[in-house]
């Protein structure tokens, strides 16, 4: 037995141990591990009539994936433009949702974590308390506000700023208000621990020796947060890329979310192998991003775990 | 040793809500001396030491350094640079990055700065350690490391908050005799608060003593050792006896106090004092344990104290005798072990003597928390 492992049943005893153990296991394995493995089974398969699944048309193909790329087969183009441009979209709008996130959430972490007093606690509760509605709801009231009929469109036109209503829905803006919004707290959060623990008195010595607000965060405080920015970054990232309440409800007609395109698979043309596929590649793309952008700013993947 | 830029604090008084940290402090620091705040935790030497560097202003009166009245000037525009008492090195840059942090913000190129790095490490002994974090140094190491950063700064005076607090006694020790020894070098004002008075007496010039506050007393340390000017410095700065009573009369510079236990006995009134206490003042009297000698059996008069003796240790270069006194506490006598012989009096009452210019009177105050 691997020294951790003993050292864990001692501390904890063999029934509670194995009882904790086991239910770890069965939870990354069983909920995660094993589902994730019959969708790239899946994703490697003919979509069949129930009848034909393990018969002799039942074998593995690279068919769903060269579907991605391009296309139905004879189709008119030569690759698979639309799905591609949605693809790609989403990635980028993902990667712009997180930085946006990020220079948003960073000055709101670094007052909250280095700021004393009861009134910290008031402000964490006004950000914490929102998330008690749920995903569909917020994304509506968002609509109200950002509709062509909607609040702020209303207050922008009365005001004077505009003459006619701005379509916020058609050009997108909803949609990154609304993403960024869903995931604020996941990137406060993290970057709010990292800086929590930061000695006030590094900052002050900066300060002493003449540095300004700037260079202390560029020197002392953003290289101490690194390893909360990077969780918050992977975090924001991922989930803005997976998610599907969010366009579904914000986004413009004309814009499409690959999530959405993925769920068109499963649920419309019940085509679950080629669902599976368009997943997988998602998945396997956004993880080798994070891990490339991993090394590019020097950060280790332990550092993700604070 | 160069002129330096002195401080001076002018009626300073700094308030948090009710609470007064500082209570009117004037004081005058002359240009390269090296000078000592000294006072127990929480009484304020912190607060003026925050003061002025600048991360804090004072409520009244003012702080000039060079004769530059500080006021609206932030902690990045004063020519002070402070040694924080858990050092606050940066963990996340290299050795030399930390020392010419100062420079980096003015601009200096990478090679400037590892050439001015390398000087100053080789200045505080630790040449060639400059690509090492500051976490694979020792306690003393980087303690050093702190100096370094700070006087690259070339600040014209340097503030140390208890920098050697968290190292253990030996390189304490060793740190004092270092400290000391830049400080000669550099030739610049060095504000040192402490609470330990063996680390005020053997560096500093000046000490000046707090309590609660308020500023007892300034001078040298053997002023401050010899010449308390209230019962609280007397009792804070080294071991010593108090006598309690009430000046019974004057003699020119010696009073006659009326102690509470030992009979009247004969005190030199400190130079503080001197003038200001009256016939019939509470008065506290101090004597040193040193200060003690045995007297022969059956010797009386008022520069004699006679007292059963509770228990002896024997601490190698003194015989200690701890007496009955006043108020369940001990009155300590420690007699030099020069090599005589030593007889145990534990249980008998003896008798001692002691010279009158070695025992001093200061109007009853209070005392230091043990």
């Amino acid at each position: 037995m691997p020294r951790f492992l003993k050292e864990f049943f001692d501390r904890n005893g063999l029934g509670i141990g194995s009882l904790m153990l086991g239910l770890v296991l069965f939870w990354t394995i069983g909920l995660i591990i094993l589902p994730q493995l019959s969708m790239l089974d899946f994703s490697f398969r003919p979509n069949l009539p129930p009848p034909e699944i393990g018969g002799p048309k039942d074998v593995y193909t690279m068919e769903n994936y060269r579907y991605l790329v391009f296309g139905p087969e004879g189709g008119s183009q030569s690759y698979n433009a639309v799905d591609l441009k949605v693809f790609y979209r989403t990635l980028i709008a993902a990667i712009f949702v997180t930085i946006f996130n990020l220079i948003l959430c960073y000055p709101i972490a670094y007052y909250l974590a280095q700021t004393k007093g009861n009134h910290i606690r008031i402000f964490a509760l006004m950000l914490i308390i929102p998330y008690w509605i749920n995903e569909i709801l917020r994304a509506f009231a968002l609509r109200i506000i950002f509709g062509e009929t909607g609040v702020l469109n209303n207050l922008l036109v009365a005001a004077g700023i505009f003459d006619t209503p701005f379509d916020f829905v058609r050009n997108d803006i909803a949609l990154y208000a609304g993403l960024g919004y869903a995931y604020i707290l996941l990137m406060i959060f993290p970057i709010y621990n990292v800086i929590e623990s930061l000695d006030r008195n590094q900052i002050e010595a900066a300060r002493d020796m003449g540095a300004s607000w700037p260079m202390i965060h560029r020197r002392v405080v953003i290289p101490y947060a690194k390893p909360g920015i990077s969780s918050g970054c992977t975090m924001v990232f991922m989930l803005s890329a997976g998610a599907l309440a969010a366009p579904q409800i914000l986004g413009g007609p004309s814009s499409l979310w690959f999530t959405q395109l993925i769920y068109q698979q499963f649920n419309d043309n019940s085509d679950w192998p080629q669902g599976a596929a368009y997943a997988v590649v998602l998945l396997v793309t956004c993880i080798l991003l994070v891990l490339a952008l991993m090394r590019v700013f020097k950060v280790n993947m332990g550092d993700i775990g604070k | 040793m160069s002129a330096g830029v002195g401080v001076d604090l002018e009626n300073l008084w700094i308030r948090f809500g009710d609470f007064v940290a500082v209570r009117d402090a004037n004081v005058n620091i002359n240009g390269g001396d090296f000078f000592s705040f000294l006072g127990p935790s929480g009484c304020g030497k912190t607060t003026i030491l925050r003061a002025v560097s600048g991360f804090l202003d004072p409520s009244d009166g003012r702080v000039l350094i060079g004769g530059n009245d500080m006021k609206g000037i932030g902690p990045n525009k004063r020519p002070t640079a402070l040694i924080f008492q858990n050092l606050a090195l940066f963990p996340l840059m290299k050795v030399w990055e930390n020392i010419t942090f100062s420079m980096e913000i003015k601009g200096a190129s990478a090679k400037e700065r590892r050439k001015r790095a390398d000087e100053l490490l080789d200045m505080i002994a630790l040449p060639g350690q400059g690509d090492k974090l500051p976490s694979e140094l020792s306690g003393g190491q980087r303690q050093r490391v702190a100096i370094a950063r700070a006087l690259c700064a070339e600040p014209d005076v340097l503030l140390l908050d208890e920098p050697l607090s968290a190292l253990d006694l030996k390189l304490r020790q060793h740190m004092r005799t270092e400290l000391r020894e830049i400080q000669k070098r550099v030739g610049i004002t060095f504000i040192y608060i402490t609470h330990d008075q063996g680390e005020a007496l053997t560096m500093s010039d000046n000490i000046a003593v707090m309590r609660a506050g308020v500023i007892d007393q300034i001078g040298n340390g053997k002023a401050i050792y010899n010449d308390p000017a209230t019962a609280f410095a007397a009792s804070f700065v080294g071991e010593n006896n108090v006598f309690r009573g009430k000046v019974k009369r004057m003699m020119g510079s010696e009073a006659l106090i009326e102690t509470n236990r030992s009979g009247d006995l004969v005190a030199r009134i400190s130079s503080a004092n001197q003038g200001r206490l009256k016939e019939g003042d509470a008065a506290m009297m101090f004597i040193r344990p040193e200060a003690f000698a045995l007297a022969p059996d059956g010797a009386s008069g008022d520069h004699f104290v006679t007292a059963r003796v509770n228990h002896e240790e024997f601490e190698g270069n003194t015989f200690n005798i701890f007496m009955e006194g006043e108020g369940g506490k001990e009155l300590k006598v420690a007699i030099p072990n020069l090599g005589q012989s030593f007889e145990d009096h534990t249980g008998q009452s003896i008798t001692l003597e002691y010279e009158a210019q070695n025992a001093v009177v200061v109007p009853a105050g209070e005392l230091a928390a043990e």
